[in-house]
């Protein structure tokens, strides 16, 4: 299927501002569609509250735009109930991680085969740029005038410690190795993570001076280096990206088939 | 009625019948009094191949079975007060984007963490406003166990015929208490199941846009339709929009679809109303209470009724009007502060004549505590 056939092209031109690194993970994920061959009835995609979440409008598949934080409880319901069905939850960092995090931790300690999708850009963008639970320390945002005392998450070790049985990083300036692990995070039967670093110009790179989208991205090429390299032992605050976690566990809905099993011989 | 007789708590019947309505999907979280409920569920259920799921919380869980709803199952969650307040966020979206789902909150004392193993009436104002927004909210209740059977049934039937959510407002006695119960035969209740859209695939399909008789016709997601769903105002294709008229439209849409249809909506029990002088309001278990005064005193002369509301949400102000128009006094009997209270106020003509006859110390209200109500209004003393 041509990636045309994936969006509901009358939504366009899409919402998110010059130079928002959305778009181009909107991108890698509709290639990553394409390149698996997905049946667009298939596909039920949930998203939270913010930029980020807005993602699903523009994607031709069965939509379900949901409250602020909670997309993956709603993606859990749908899941287990139509556990054929792909589910993808595209969210932001603060829906995520902030409002979300508690619903982050346990979709990934049930195992859960869905996908993941946390575009982190470091901010609340579309309330205009406070801090969220990734800008770290020191960074300046609308409610941290006097610069952030908060210490930030590591997504990756936290999908990790949480059970997550797929975490993986890209930025949206590998743009081709976004698309590489969101199809790999799909194939996965499991709880999958990827974050993908995707820039806000608009609020983080303005409050923060590190520039335009181009900048934005530029930093993301100069200062990301895949997972174990020798950059990375030379130079420890490069941050990593690639595939991190990638093993076979017991999926849950797999598992409840097992419980729908044991009910019924135990009742017969 | 059926052969089939128990002996049950009513959180038991509650799932008796949730699983006679056609129940497939629960999720929940533990919380006394209700806790019952997902218990002997997460049994049931995948008995007959439905699923079950333990949420994080209670936001999980309202969230988990719209979701599962819309993949075409009929589906619950039970909770009580406090995991009620964790849920109004959803349930708005329930409400807004129209999706049927029952919600069971097994009352206790509150606020806060109140008083958890005790009987309260305290959620019926929650219910009708605890989410934000102008909202209609259909919330039913039960004062025995054959009732809650029979509600419960009936929350699903309403939940799926006006594509809404439905609370069933139980409390702590009506949940733990245990009594007779027949279970209907199979087809003995009417059942509406998911109505869905004839519309064929490759044609246009609107989830929004009501057919004549009112009702939207669904189409389950994994199947032929692809459209969207939000919390957000939308059009009749799901998308949003912030166009004044179809804002307007939309909210008169979703409490017009529940206020015009309070007589269908609404069940109610009269016992001695055609003649009583005294109108007795009540419902859910402090029902039982009123109606044991007024049996126990209509022998002896006293013209007492009893007007047992199992709807309270959407109010039936035009039946309580009605009920009360010839009475000399309207007591209210309810475990809370006056909930129903104002709501007949508003309804009846001389609302200086309605009265409380209340309990709010976690105590279960006793046909001598309304007794002493009925006297210091008949000027008797106590």
């Amino acid at each position: 299927m041509a990636i045309k056939a994936y969006i509901r092209e009358k939504f366009f031109p899409h919402l998110w501002c010059p130079g928002c690194g959305h778009g181009t993970v909107l991108n890698g994920l509709l290639r990553a569609f394409e390149q698996l061959g997905l049946k667009k009835n298939d596909i039920v995609m949930v998203s939270g509250i913010g930029c980020s979440s807005r993602i699903s409008g523009y994607v031709d598949v069965h939509t379900l735009h949901t409250i602020h934080g909670r997309a993956l409880a709603f993606a859990t319901g749908v899941k287990l109930s139509r556990p054929e069905l792909t589910l993808i939850v595209p969210m932001g960092d603060g829906d995520a991680l902030a409002i979300g995090g508690n619903h982050f931790i346990h979709a990934a300690r049930r195992n859960i085969d869905i996908t993941a999708i946390v575009m982190n850009n470091r901010t609340y963008g579309m309330t205009g740029g406070q801090y969220s639970p990734l800008s770290g320390y020191g960074t300046s945002a609308t409610t941290a005038p006097y610069t952030n005392i908060d210490q930030g998450f590591d997504i990756v070790e936290l999908a990790r410690a949480a059970g997550a049985t797929f975490v993986a990083r890209t930025t949206t300036y590998h743009v081709q190795q976004a698309t590489d692990v969101i199809k790999k995070a799909i194939e996965h039967k499991g709880f999958s993570v990827v974050e993908v670093l995707s820039q806000c110009p608009t609020y983080f790179g303005r409050k923060n001076r590190v520039g335009g989208a181009v900048e934005m991205m530029d930093y993301y090429r100069a200062r990301t280096t895949p997972m174990g390299s020798k950059a990375k032992q030379e130079d420890p605050s490069l941050i990593e990206r690639g595939i991190f976690v990638q093993k076979e566990l017991p999926e849950y809905c797999a598992e409840y088939d097992q419980v729908i099993q044991k009910a019924m011989k135990g009742r017969g | 009625m059926g052969q089939i007789v128990k002996f049950l708590q009513g959180n038991e019947v509650c799932v008796e019948a949730a699983l006679y309505a056609g129940l497939e999907f629960f999720a929940g979280y533990p919380i006394t009094p209700s806790t019952e409920i997902a218990e002997l569920l997460s049994a049931r259920l995948p008995q007959r191949g439905g699923k079950f799921i333990q949420m994080e919380d209670e936001i999980a869980s309202m969230c988990a079975i719209i979701g599962a709803s819309l993949t075409g199952h009929k589906v619950m969650t039970a909770t009580s007060g406090p995991g009620f307040s964790l849920m109004q966020e959803a349930l708005g979206y329930a409400i807004m984007a129209e999706i049927p789902c029952v919600i069971v909150d097994v009352q206790r004392g509150g606020p806060s963490t109140g008083i958890p193993t005790h009987v309260s009436q305290g959620d019926v104002n929650q219910a009708r406003w605890g989410t934000h927004g102008d909202h209609a909210i259909v919330a039913m209740t039960a004062s025995n166990h054959q009732d809650v059977f029979g509600i419960t049934v009936e929350a699903f039937n309403i939940a799926e015929t006006y594509r809404t959510p439905v609370v069933l407002l139980f409390d702590e006695v009506v949940g733990h208490m245990r009594e007779r119960v027949f279970i209907p035969e199979p087809g003995e209740i009417p059942l509406v199941g998911r109505l869905r859209t004839s519309v064929p695939e490759g044609v246009d399909y609107h989830p929004y846009l009501p057919r004549e008789d009112g009702r939207l016709p669904m189409s389950d997601f994994g199947g032929v339709h692809r459209y969207n769903v939000t919390g957000l105002f939308h059009d009749m294709w799901g998308f949003p929009s912030t166009n004044p008229q179809v804002v307007h439209g939309l909210l008169r849409h979703l409490t017009d679809k529940i206020e015009n249809h309070v007589e269908q909506i609404a069940r109610h029990k009269a016992f001695y109303l055609d003649d009583a002088d005294c109108v007795l309001i009540s419902y859910g278990s402090s029902a039982r209470s009123a109606r044991h005064v007024v049996e126990s005193r209509r022998p002896l002369g006293e013209r007492l009724g009893l007007l047992e509301l199992q709807t309270l949400w959407p109010f039936p102000a035009d039946l309580v009007r009605a009920t009360c128009a010839r009475a000399k006094y309207v007591v209210v009997v309810e475990m809370n502060m006056g909930q129903i209270l104002h709501a007949v106020k508003s309804a009846v003509d001389a609302p200086d004549k309605v009265f409380l006859a209340n309990r709010i110390d976690g105590e279960f209200i006793t046909g001598g505590d309304i007794r002493n109500i009925l006297r210091l209004i008949q000027g008797k003393g106590v």
